[in-house]
């Protein structure tokens, strides 16, 4: 495979098994994604089937029994600045302020006149300009999940990993932080990998959609969107995917209930 | 998205004036903030006074609050009170440095490690339940009737709490923090000043206060068995001379300073822990 050299992120055979109380659970079987570079992944499936895992291995935090994952030509195995990511909560340290936060998210080696630029930066990427010296309980949900993405964005990582990041988040705001990452993402040409349950959610960010289904976890289907942004979601080729991807989950019903936003 | 942007500025400006409005309905109820935790003791006070004056009781043995306070004005006007209170508070002062020091640092040094606690665990567990006044007669026999005896038992009473209160803050922090700052590589120094101390600072803070409480005990009962100075020393003489006033005036004493004590403790601590809301 030529293009292999051009994958910026390359998972191969990847499994994963738990033990629970000495029964061995399989979580992931035989995952397979490439990646290339500045792409926009969405992972979509049912809770239990492994994809929060997949992301907690790609960013070190867990790690897998086989299989390969590579960034750059380099196999992972332990977390690292050159990936970032963004968890449901938003997981800010209490007891820093917005800027002390995202500062935190700076490399050690940087300098502080480049750490101050950095995050500064980042302040006005995520539209936090005004609160930069607020608490994270002053700020409301939308408003930290800012500032976690300007956190993992900061050391400008190869790839940004988003598990469910909108999944606590009120239906208007989570809107509109979709329209966010959007634009971040267009700007800052991040590699971004979003797992979510929301079927809308997965369309309307991603370049492709990574179907999985449960026990074990493992890519059912990848499905590319090829729908020009911004995305409307009540667009007749949206709708069609939107069909399709329902159909992997409920393929038994015969007639799949309406869905309308 | 410029439009739930505004929505979120508006958030934040609603929750600053609901700050200012319950500011300003405690200042309409400051009188009554303040006048239900006097009210039983200024009761006290009154029902006491009435019965010594009734002579339901002996002054020899309870003299009536107004005497108690003829005490407390001529013990200030000659100093007496004041040279005592402050002899007391500096060994307080420097024996619960020196405790505080210690149950800090050991303290993260077995909450951070489970190795270390098994190693000390039978150690810290035998010396532990040792009332601090058993330790009294030991450490004048080790150390003298002087200063060191003293400060000594005041370390040893204030090492227990904070050393507690320092690993249960460490153990509890959340898993969750520290799995952000593995993934932002942080070296074991920024994890443990950035994340983990500041997480244990409230529970810190409990070990402080309680062991600050526990010094300012520790040094009146070192002083009651063996001191030329300092409120229990002075206890101890009033009442080789029969003075019931000045014991109470003594005995009274310790319990405002300790309450001043933890007063400015907690004044400390809420400046510090804005965040912990």
């Amino acid at each position: 495979m030529s293009s292999l050299t051009q994958q910026l992120l390359s998972i191969t055979g990847l499994s994963k098994q738990f033990a629970i109380n000495s029964e061995t659970v399989q979580a992931l079987t035989d995952i397979n994604l490439q990646v290339t570079p500045g792409e926009f992944i969405s992972i979509v499936g049912a809770s239990g089937c492994g994809k929060s895992t997949l992301l907690r291995i790609i960013v070190g935090l867990d790690s897998q029994s086989s299989g390969e994952i590579t960034l750059g030509g380099q196999a992972i195995h332990k977390p690292g600045v050159d990936r970032g990511m963004v968890f449901q909560e938003a997981r800010l340290l209490p007891w820093l302020t917005v800027r002390d936060n995202i500062a935190f998210g700076c490399r050690s080696n940087a300098t502080n006149v480049e750490k101050c630029r950095l995050v500064d930066e980042h302040i006005a990427l995520v539209g936090l300009a005004g609160f930069e010296s607020a608490y994270p309980h002053q700020l409301s949900g939308g408003m930290q999940q800012r500032a976690s993405i300007a956190r993992a964005l900061v050391n400008r990582p190869k790839v940004l990993l988003l598990d469910e990041p909108f999944g606590a988040l009120d239906a208007f705001t989570r809107i509109n932080m979709q329209q966010e990452v959007l634009r971040i993402w267009e700007a800052e040409k991040t590699t971004m990998i979003l797992v979510t349950h929301d079927i809308d959610e997965a369309i309307y960010l991603g370049d492709r959609v990574v179907v999985m289904s449960s026990r074990p976890g493992t890519i059912k289907k990848i499905v590319p969107v090829t729908l020009s942004r911004p995305r409307d979601r009540s667009d007749y080729d949206f709708v069609q995917i939107r069909k399709e991807i329902y159909a992997e989950f409920f393929e038994q019903s015969p007639k799949p209930f309406a869905y309308a936003i | 998205m410029e439009f739930i942007d505004i929505n979120s500025r508006n958030e934040g400006k609603e929750r600053c004036t609901a700050q200012v409005q319950a500011v300003s309905a405690g200042a309409e109820h400051r009188w009554g903030f303040f006048l239900l935790p006097l009210a039983l003791p200024v009761m006290l006070l009154v029902v006491w006074e009435v019965l010594s004056r009734k002579g339901f009781i002996r002054p020899t043995i309870l003299p009536p609050p107004t005497d108690i306070w003829q005490v407390v004005v001529e013990m200030t006007v000659s100093g007496e009170l004041l040279k005592h209170l402050l002899i007391s508070l500096e060994r307080v002062v420097k024996g619960f440095s020196v405790g505080a020091v210690l149950g800090l640092i050991s303290g993260i040094l077995i909450g951070l490690s489970p190795r270390i606690e098994r190693a000390v665990a039978l150690v810290t567990g035998l010396l532990r339940p040792i009332p601090i006044i058993a330790w009294v007669p030991v450490l004048i026999l080790w150390m003298g009737i002087d200063e060191a005896s003293k400060i000594t038992v005041i370390a040893i009473g204030s090492f227990w709490p904070v050393l507690l209160n320092v690993i249960q803050g460490i153990r509890s922090t959340d898993r969750k923090y520290l799995e952000v700052a593995t993934i932002l590589e942080k070296s074991r120094w920024m994890l443990l000043t950035k994340v983990i101390l500041p997480s244990a600072l409230p529970s810190i803070f409990t070990g402080i206060r309680i062991g600050i409480g526990i010094a300012w005990m520790s040094v009146v009962g070192a002083e009651l068995i063996a001191a030329s100075s300092g409120v229990g020393y002075m206890i101890m003489y009033a009442r080789e001379l029969s003075q019931a006033d000045v014991m109470l005036v003594g005995v009274f004493s310790i319990g405002i300073t300790g309450l001043l004590i933890d007063y400015i403790i907690r004044t400390v601590e809420s400046r510090l822990l804005k965040w912990n809301v």
